[in-house]
């Protein structure tokens, strides 16, 4: 057997190397996992499939001039990225606290700011493939996206930044099983009535309500960005008030441990 | 330190020498997680002072701890991370790791690398926290109840191991409520019964004992009835000098008797 040399020589890796280190890890357990994977790329793809055939065979009116594809694809992007930033981040992070792996990387080299900042580089690894899966399935119906970098990329960034500190406030405040459960609950209720894979003409006047949810924000960008290159800013500023408040919320009563 | 208006360690003060094995040895609840976890940084004292490498461990954390390794009392992992994922996980982390195929292979976990750590056993477990603690090459390691759940074969390659760290001058603190794992691997002892320092030394000191004592040590097995003659003859012996003898007792005296001397109370029960 190799004899080990245990003579100290400590020291943290560069912080850089830690976050990416960090984020690749939680991705690829985000994406190993079955019940997450279900969440960030069977329903949505589902969804995306489902929503298109019915609705030609239907003939949903979204108000739009344009193939359903288009306004649907979009729309099930921001779900995605919903489902990826707030439903699998708040589980993952209840079961973290439950296992004790924040209190373990708590005494690593890994500051909190780290851990964060990997987090948030894992959601947006696997919204990258969330995107590119969706987009791909899209085109074969038939989508023809005119996206704008601005628009989807501010969409992206926003959303996540909205629903992933939302995510934090669940996880902080309850318990690992009731944080699955609402979080759950509060991803169905949100991708039923909650403005993301229809647009906003369809919820008629109750749409003024929508809107304002970050779930109707997200849809209403994401649309605005893929459809006409444009950049809903209105939309924007709901994603970044929510931000905030999410923000402030974790701020306040998150505990990591 | 308190938890509310409990206090679970009061008036503690020790300290430690480089590339020895202390041990923090007392019974279950007796505060021995809480003035580990005050070392690593997780808790603040409402009073006192602790250092650690002339550190404060709240507010130089981040300078701390990349020095030291610490072994939680359990769990610390993804339920279904494989173990040589996350052991390479927290080696990425630090700059200067350990061979983490060596480190697994030192500790038997060589055979359930691929395994989801859900799935590891108790002691699996163990080893792998205890290769989380050492593969950044740590000046000190806090080891909480190392071997807590281990067969006596695995018990006894932590200690060669635990020895073998403080050889290559890692300081090792650790906790137990074993006290033959105290007796035989710690340096220095220090017995701490309901968040109270009650005795500290070597081994060797704790079990020496004082000059009331007097320790016969005889060249046979004692059968039944000669216990009991020698018994009643040092009763005569100690009426006709006046001297009350507080106990006999037939068999050596170790780290047990001096935590049931100190606190009227058996360690392992409490």
């Amino acid at each position: 057997m190799a004899d080990l040399d245990f003579t100290p020589r400590p020291g943290a890796a560069p912080l850089r190397s830690q976050v990416l280190a960090q984020a690749r890890m939680e991705a690829r357990l985000m994406l190993r996992n079955g019940e997450q994977l279900l969440l960030a790329v069977v329903i949505p793809v589902l969804v995306l499939v489902g929503g298109v055939t019915a609705g030609e065979h239907l003939t949903l009116d979204l108000h739009t001039s344009r193939p359903l594809v288009d306004t649907f694809t979009p729309g099930v992007i921001a779900l995605a990225v919903m489902s990826t930033s707030f439903t699998s981040l708040a589980i993952a992070t209840g079961f973290e606290r439950r296992y004790g792996v924040i209190k373990r990387l708590g005494s690593s080299p890994l500051p909190r700011s780290g851990l964060l900042a990997g987090k948030v580089l894992a959601l947006l690894m696997v919204q990258l493939v969330q995107i590119i899966v969706i987009g791909g399935v899209g085109q074969l119906l038939g989508w023809t996206p005119e996206p704008g970098v601005l628009g989807v990329g501010l969409a992206v960034l926003l959303g996540t930044a909205a629903f992933a500190s939302l995510g934090l406030f669940v996880a902080g405040v309850l318990r690992a099983e009731a944080t699955l459960a609402a979080a759950n609950l509060i991803y169905l209720l949100l991708m039923a009535g909650g403005g993301v894979v229809l647009p906003l003409a369809a919820y008629g006047a109750f749409g003024d309500v929508v809107r304002w949810l970050p779930s109707g924000a997200l849809g209403e960008a994401m649309r605005t960005g893929f459809i006409d290159g444009g950049v809903a800013w209105r939309d924007l500023g709901v994603l970044l008030i929510w931000a905030v408040l999410g923000t402030t919320l974790t701020a306040r009563t998150f505990k990591w441990e | 330190m308190r938890y509310g208006d409990k206090v679970a360690v009061d008036g503690l003060s020790l300290v430690v020498e480089r590339a020895t094995i202390t041990a923090v040895l007392g019974p279950n609840g007796a505060g021995k997680t809480t003035t580990l976890e005050t070392c690593e940084g997780y808790r603040r004292p409402q009073t006192g002072a602790v250092r650690v490498l002339g550190l404060d461990p709240v507010r130089d954390r981040r300078e701390l701890l990349p020095r030291i390794g610490v072994m939680l009392q359990g769990g610390g992992a993804w339920s279904g991370v494989r173990a040589m994922e996350m052991l390479d996980h927290v080696a990425r982390l630090h700059a200067h790791p350990l061979d983490t195929g060596e480190l697994a292979e030192r500790l038997g976990l060589g055979e359930c690398g691929k395994t989801p750590y859900r799935r590891l056993s108790g002691g699996q477990q163990q080893r792998l926290g205890l290769a989380m603690a050492l593969v950044g090459r740590p000046e000190i390691v806090f080891v909480d109840e190392p071997t807590a759940g281990m067969d006596p074969q695995a018990r006894r390659t932590t200690w060669e191991l635990l020895r073998e760290l403080r050889e290559d001058g890692v300081t090792v603190v650790l906790t137990t409520h074993y006290l033959d794992e105290a007796e035989q691997l710690a340096d220095q002892v220090h017995i701490i019964d309901r968040g109270r320092l009650i005795a500290s030394g070597t081994p060797e000191e704790l079990t020496r004992g004082s000059s009331a004592t007097v320790r016969l040590v005889v060249d046979q097995e004692l059968p039944g009835a000669t216990e009991a003659a020698l018994r009643a003859a040092i009763d005569r012996w100690s009426a006709d000098h006046h001297i009350g003898v507080r106990s006999i007792s037939f068999g050596s005296r170790t780290l047990e008797d001096v935590f049931l001397e100190l606190t009227g109370r058996d360690i392992e029960h409490g």
